[in-house]
C-alpha cells in the first residue's frame, strides 16, 4: 500500500490522477446531457440560444474562470514543487526508464509491437486520423449539440481510441508498469530484481510452424502464414466493400475514398487492442515475421 | 472618494485611454468590445449556451490561458537559465535555492505545462462530443489536432531542460523511437538499406548527435523557447480567426454564417 500512496503522490503522476478523474467526471456528464436530449425530444441548447451581449456576460465568465484557474495554479504551486532529481548521467540508467506521462501510452503500445510500429506508425496514424475525422464523418446531424442517438457509432469508436486505448494505456504505463516494464500491481512494491520467464513465440509456432530452421534462416512458410494473414486482415476492407455495396446506403453515401480510409483506419486501431490479447493471453510476439520487418 | 473620480474621468489622460465607461446600454456594451484590441476577438453578440460551462466545458478558454501564463513564467525562467550541459543543472539549482520566488515560477511553468495537456485533450473530447467539427468548422478542427501535437511537442522539448536524470532518461526513451522510423531510421524498416546510419538517420538531427547531450539540450531549449512557441502562436491565431469566420461557437442554431 505505500507503493501505491508513492506512486500517486509523485509530482508528476499528479496530473494523471487529475486527468482519469476529469475524464470520468466529463464522459458521465457529457453523456447524461446527451441523453437528456434525445429523452425529452427538445435540445437543452436551442432553449439558450437567444442573442445576448459578450459585455458584461461572456467576459465575466472568463474573468472569474481566469481567477479560479489561477488560484489553483498558485495554490498547486506553493504546495508541490516541480521535480528535480540527480544531475543528467548517460551512464547510469533508472530502472524503469519512463517517458514523460503523456506519452505513456505509446510506451506501452512498446510491449506489443516493435518501435517502428509502436513509436512511429501508429503516432503518425494518430494524428492523421484524428485530422480526418471531420471529412470521413458524414453523419451531418449532432451538430453543435449533445447527442447520443444520433451519432451513436462515432461516439462509441472514438470514446474507445480516446479512453481505453488512450487515457487507460496512460494510467496502466504509469501505475501498473514498474522495473523491466513488468507488470505490478500499485499497491505491490517494486521488486527491481524480478525475473518472469516468458517463452515467447510467433503466432505460426502456435499452430506448430517453426518461424525460423536450426540455421536461424527464416521458415517460408511462416512467412506465408504471416503475410496471409496481416494482408487478409486488410483485405476485409476490399473484401466487405464487394459484399455490401449494393445493400448499404451507408457505403453509398461514403463512396469509395471515404470508405477506405475509414476502413482502414479503423482496423489499424482494432490492431492494437487484437494484438494485446495476442501478446498478453498467449505470448505471441509476431504476427508475420519478414526479413526486413516483423508486425 | 466619488468627486476624485469623476474629476479623473474628466482628464484629458484618461479619456485618451479608456473610450468608454459601464454605461447599461447595448451600444455602449457593444463598443466596450469592439473598440479593445484584445477583446475583439470576441462577437459583439452570441448565443446564450456559450456563455454557459455545461456547454463549453471552458476548456478551450483555460488551455488559452494557460499558454499565456506559460509564456510569462517561461520568460522570466529564461532569465536564469543558460542551456548549456555544464550550467544548465547548476542553474535549476540556483533557481529552486537562492532565486527570490524561483521555485514558484518554476512551478507554476511546469505544472500549468501538464495542466494545458490535459486541458487540451478535454478540449478536443468536448468538441468530439458537441459534434463541433462537422460543416462549416472541419479545417478548425485539424488546425486544433495541429495545435494538440505542438503541445505535445512544447511539453516534451521543455521536460529536457532541467538536465536531470528524469528529463535526459524521459528525453532518451521519447527519441530512441525516431531510431525505428522506417526510411529514415538506422533501425527501422529498410532504414540500413537506403543507407542509414545511427551518426546520420532522423534521430541524429533530432538530437544533434548519436546520444541524447549537450547539443541536444541547445537544440530543445531553441524549439522549446522560440520555435514552437511561434509556430504555435500562427496556428492559434487562424485557430481562433476561423472559430469567427466560420459563424461563430457551435450550437444547433448557430451553423450559418454570424
Amino acid at each position: 500500500m505505500r507503493n501505491l500512496w508513492v506512486l500517486i503522490s509523485k509530482p508528476d503522476n499528479i496530473p494523471i490522477v487529475g486527468l482519469l478523474f476529469l475524464v470520468i467526471l466529463y464522459t458521465w456528464y457529457s453523456l447524461s446531457k446527451a441523453l437528456k436530449n434525445d429523452r425529452q425530444g427538445f435540445l437543452d441548447e436551442s432553449t439558450l440560444s437567444e442573442k445576448i451581449q459578450v459585455w458584461p456576460n461572456l467576459v465575466r465568465v472568463e474573468f472569474l474562470g481566469t481567477l479560479f484557474v489561477m488560484v489553483v495554479l498558485v495554490f498547486w504551486s506553493f504546495l508541490i514543487d516541480a521535480p528535480l532529481e540527480e544531475p543528467a548521467n548517460p551512464t547510469l540508467t533508472p530502472n524503469p526508464s519512463k517517458a514523460p506521462w503523456y506519452f505513456l501510452g505509446l510506451q506501452e503500445m512498446l510491449v506489443y509491437f516493435d518501435p517502428w510500429i509502436a513509436g512511429v506508425v501508429l503516432p503518425t496514424f494518430i494524428i492523421l486520423g484524428l485530422m480526418a475525422i471531420p471529412y470521413i464523418d458524414i453523419n451531418e446531424k449532432g451538430n453543435g449539440y449533445y447527442t447520443f442517438k444520433e451519432r451513436s457509432w462515432s461516439i462509441l469508436i472514438f470514446c474507445f481510441g480516446f479512453i481505453v486505448l488512450w487515457v487507460s494505456l496512460i494510467v496502466l504505463g504509469t501505475f501498473w508498469r514498474g522495473p523491466g516494464w513488468y507488470f505490478f500491481f500499485p499497491w505491490e512494491p517494486w521488486d527491481t530484481h524480478r525475473v518472469v520467464a516468458l517463452t515467447n513465440i510467433d503466432l505460426s509456432e502456435f499452430f506448430g510452424v517453426h518461424t525460423r530452421s536450426a540455421d536461424y534462416s527464416l521458415n517460408p512458410a511462416a512467412f506465408i502464414f504471416g503475410a496471409v494473414l496481416v494482408l487478409g486482415y486488410y483485405s476485409l476492407i476490399p473484401l466487405y466493400w464487394i459484399l455490401k455495396k449494393d445493400k448499404s446506403g451507408l457505403l453509398k453515401k461514403l463512396g469509395p475514398i471515404r470508405y477506405n480510409v475509414t476502413a482502414f483506419l479503423f482496423l489499424t486501431m482494432m490492431s492494437l487492442p487484437i494484438k494485446m490479447v495476442l501478446r498478453i493471453g498467449f505470448n505471441i510476439k509476431y504476427v508475420w515475421v519478414t526479413p526486413w520487418f516483423n508486425i | 472618494m466619488f468627486k476624485i473620480r469623476e474629476k479623473l474621468q474628466q482628464t484629458e489622460v484618461w479619456k485618451s485611454i479608456f473610450r468608454h465607461n459601464y454605461q447599461d446600454t447595448n451600444r455602449n456594451r457593444a463598443l466596450q468590445i469592439v473598440d479593445n484590441v484584445f477583446l475583439h476577438l470576441h462577437p459583439v453578440r452570441i448565443s446564450r449556451h456559450a456563455t454557459n460551462l455545461g456547454f463549453t466545458w471552458g476548456m478551450g478558454g483555460i488551455t488559452f490561458l494557460l499558454f499565456i501564463v506559460l509564456t510569462i513564467t517561461g520568460v522570466i525562467l529564461m532569465f536564469y537559465y543558460r542551456p548549456a550541459a555544464e550550467y544548465a543543472y547548476e542553474d535549476m539549482k540556483y533557481l529552486m535555492n537562492d532565486v527570490a520566488f524561483g521555485p514558484l515560477i518554476r512551478n507554476m511553468h511546469r505544472w500549468a505545462a501538464h495542466a494545458m495537456v490535459i486541458t487540451v485533450m478535454l478540449h478536443m473530447f468536448r468538441v468530439f462530443l458537441t459534434g463541433s467539427y462537422k460543416a462549416p468548422r472541419q479545417f478548425n478542427w485539424v488546425v486544433g489536432v495541429l495545435l494538440l501535437v505542438l503541445t505535445l511537442l512544447l511539453s516534451f522539448t521543455g521536460y529536457l531542460l532541467p538536465w536531470d536524470q528524469l528529463a535526459i532518461w524521459a528525453v532518451t526513451v521519447g527519441t530512441n523511437m525516431a531510431r525505428a522510423t522506417p526510411l529514415l531510421g538506422h533501425e527501422g524498416p529498410f532504414g540500413q538499406q537506403l543507407g542509414m546510419r545511427i551518426d546520420n538517420d532522423v534521430r541524429f538531427v533530432l538530437l544533434g548527435g548519436t546520444q541524447v547531450g549537450p547539443p541536444t539540450l541547445l537544440r530543445f531549449y531553441v524549439g522549446h523557447c522560440i520555435f514552437l512557441p511561434l509556430i504555435a502562436t500562427i496556428f492559434m491565431v487562424v485557430h481562433f480567426w476561423r472559430i469567427r469566420k466560420d459563424g461563430g461557437i457551435s450550437g444547433p442554431a448557430g451553423n450559418g454564417k454570424e
